[in-house]
């Protein structure tokens, strides 16, 4: 910790961590639908509302359409506002989430990473927001509750920048972060009053100064409008950096686009989103005892895409093993090792590759799993041809 | 009831938008923004009326407006009213809600139900031209039964439209709405005065208009007007209102004009006037009848003799 920061720690899961944080937020409205696992966080909302402990405008709406698109409408007319999801939830919201990118509506939207039917299930992967990937929010993702929390937080600082303005959804792995109890260290309510600040919206909808949102924009202009979404993702990872340093000075935590542990001399890594790092990382510092070198990479921030840092790491290293827990069906990769073969394309490194798919559904991923992986990508970092550039682990065959 | 010398002069919608010519919709929303008394936020469900009144990067409003999908217009509006109602300023600002029957009767039904069971404070305006006009005349729970449209065409064995108009204002009654009325843009102090009523509402109010559409409808535009009449003389669209659950006829219709003189000057009922379709015309006058006893009787008036023709 840089300076001694005064934070209680409190035994809080996923779900209520995130609650937690958009209550210190102090956000103004806030539109949800139940979903599991994402229900703890809309639970633990509408008691801080039932008790008057914010005066927050809170709208149980009928359906995560609704959600968003109620969303949309506060933001637009200049509030700070907060709405979480699931899996279906997430896909019923589909064509609002292009809509929030699209008007350039700050939202800050927690997802409860959930598979998709069919057939149905309520555990976790990441299909959802896989799914949704090129919706033009920003994509931030959680390893654990303290993550989910300091994320959150964050959340708000970077979609609601002037330069920025643009949606942003923090994901954490249902069931595993969203309903595991942990110690989270808790930033005191004026810190975070002081570091969350008063949103200012550029326009809102305001009858002193009409303007009109959502026109209809024909071939002439439509490209101009998403060129400057473009510009605002690009202009995002300067904020992000400068929001998370602004955040370490009153929590003592760390935050980049990506985590890399024991990198530095690595043959091999495991790269991954989410909760599967944590078991990453212990294994990895097991094999490190019996003198194998890999590392870890966790990518924090998925969209905008840390193409330049990734490399940087990935020049190092001779073999990288991607961990997918999304399908991305009839694509030659899982959506996240796409975005690895397109950074090696388009940054010239050479690193060795293979994807792994798994986790699917909550499937639990397991430490043998992680160090078959493991074995798996040395055997690759020391010339061994890969013969199943994509493959299923923990699956049966 | 309002006079004209005492609407405002002052022009929120258009002059500009690109609107067709004898385009109901248009004419009702000009007189909906003379109605309004407050300063007003508009958010316009996709339809005619968004497509053809904001073409970037011109636009025919001069209130805040917002357009963002098809059938999320009352969720925005709640959105908006509840960021209003956070800063206090919810009693100050009009929000008016305009959807056009597809973006109200269908698609947009599942969020007007929660608006309305939520109670927040809005208008929400329907404007009925009976189909998706924007989209090329396609049938909508709003069409009229034997209506002939591109997705129900007067074939030679299905005469258009089978199934009879959906009652919105009846599902809006459902809700326990303070104020919902239905009017015809014929009858612009009637209409007028309904808009105030809806706004003064604390809560949410809900207006279903009838706006003709010659293009959709099949009729010469400079009989918009006169159409829109007949509707209401014919007791095809009864004009009433229910405050508080209570329904009462606007206009009464004692003596009523036979509903072929509304119906023949429009292409979409031309085929209802063959031979071998004359039980559909039937039918439909049933239906017409109907409708309008049961919305005299809930409205308390005697019941009524069939129309002669």
């Amino acid at each position: 910790m840089t300076k001694a920061v005064s934070q209680q720690i409190v035994g809080m899961n996923g779900d209520e961590a995130v609650a937690f944080a958009a209550k210190q937020a102090n956000v103004d409205v806030v539109a949800a639908y139940p979903i599991t696992p994402q229900t703890i966080i809309v639970e633990r909302f509408s008691d801080y509302v039932a008790n008057g402990e914010v005066d927050t405008q809170f709208l149980c709406v009928e359906s995560e359409h609704s959600a968003l698109s109620a969303c949309v409408g506060s933001s637009l007319a200049g509030s700070r506002v907060f709405t979480a999801t699931s899996s279906q939830g997430l896909a019923l919201m589909h064509e609002v989430l292009y809509l929030a990118s699209g008007l350039r509506t700050p939202v800050v939207m927690a997802v409860v990473n959930r598979a998709l039917s069919a057939p149905i299930n309520i555990h976790n992967d990441h299909s959802d927001m896989m799914g949704s990937r090129d919706c033009g929010w920003i994509q931030l993702y959680a390893e654990n509750a303290q993550e989910a929390y300091d994320l959150t937080l964050q959340a708000f600082r970077i979609g609601e920048d002037r330069n920025v303005s643009l949606p942003v959804t923090v994901n954490l792995d249902g069931f595993t972060i969203s309903h595991a109890m942990e110690g989270v260290a808790v930033i005191e309510d004026d810190q975070v009053s002081k570091f969350v600040g008063k949103r200012e919206p550029v326009y809102k909808l305001d009858p002193a100064k009409p303007m009109t949102f959502g026109p209809l924009t024909l071939p002439d202009y439509y490209s101009e409008f998403k060129r400057q979404q473009v510009d605002a993702m690009n202009s995002a990872p300067t904020v992000i950096a400068a929001v998370a340093n602004e955040f370490k000075k009153i929590s003592g935590r760390q935050y980049s686009a990506i985590s890399a542990f024991n990198v530095e001399d690595a043959d091999a890594a495991i790269m991954c989103l989410g909760s599967i790092a944590g078991t990453a990382r212990t294994v990895a510092a097991r094999l490190r005892q019996k003198g194998k070198r890999v590392g870890v990479i966790k990518i924090w921030q998925y969209r905008p895409f840390p193409t330049i840092e990734i490399a940087r790491i990935l020049s190092n290293l001779k073999c990288v093993a991607v961990i997918d827990r999304a399908v991305s069906f009839g694509a030659p990769y899982g959506a996240l090792c796409n975005d690895i073969a397109s950074t090696k394309e388009l940054t010239g490194i050479k690193t060795k590759m293979f994807n792994v798919i798994c986790g699917l559904g909550g499937r639990d991923v397991r430490p043998t799993e992680i160090e078959y992986i493991f074995e798996k990508s040395l055997a690759c970092a020391s010339g061994e041809p890969i013969d199943d550039p994509v493959s299923f682990v923990g699956v049966r065959a | 009831m309002v006079t004209l010398k005492e609407l405002p002069t002052t022009e929120l919608f258009g002059p500009g938008h690109r609107m067709c010519t004898g385009c109901g919709p248009a004419a009702t929303t000009r007189m909906t923004m003379k109605a309004l008394q407050k300063p007003a936020i508009i958010v316009n469900a996709t339809g005619c009326l968004e497509v053809a009144s904001t073409i970037y990067p011109e636009t025919a409003w001069k209130v805040p407006w917002v357009h963002t999908l098809f059938e999320n217009v009352a969720a925005v509006a709640a959105g908006i009213e509840a960021s209003l109602q956070k800063e206090g300023k919810a009693d100050t600002v009009d929000i008016v809600a305009f959807g056009g029957d597809g973006g109200t009767f269908d698609i947009g039904i599942q969020a007007l139900s929660g608006a309305l069971e939520r109670k927040h404070d809005f208008t929400y305006i329907c404007y009925d031209n009976e189909a998706y006009m924007n989209t090329g005349i396609q049938r909508s729970g709003a069409t009229p039964y034997g209506a002939s449209t591109t997705t129900t065409p007067a074939g030679s064995k299905i005469p258009g439209k089978m199934d009879a108009k959906k009652d919105l204002i009846g599902i809006c009654v459902a809700h326990g709405v303070e104020y919902a009325a239905t009017a015809s843009m014929a009858y612009w102090n009637d209409y007028i005065t309904k808009v105030r009523k809806a706004a003064a509402v604390k809560g949410p109010a809900v207006i279903h208009v009838l706006a003709p559409c010659p293009l959709g409808w099949r009729f010469e535009t400079s009989e918009t007007v006169r159409l829109a009449k007949l509707a209401v003389q014919t007791r095809y669209f009864p004009v009433y209102e229910v405050e508080n659950g209570k329904y009462k006829l606007s206009i009464k219709v004692p003596k009523p004009v036979p509903l072929e003189e509304f119906l023949k000057p429009q292409g979409r009922f031309r085929h209802l006037f063959a031979p071998e379709f004359t039980n559909h015309l039937e039918e439909l006058k049933r239906q017409v009848e109907s409708n309008w006893s049961r919305i005299s009787q809930l409205s308390g008036e005697a019941a009524v003799p069939p129309t002669v023709s």
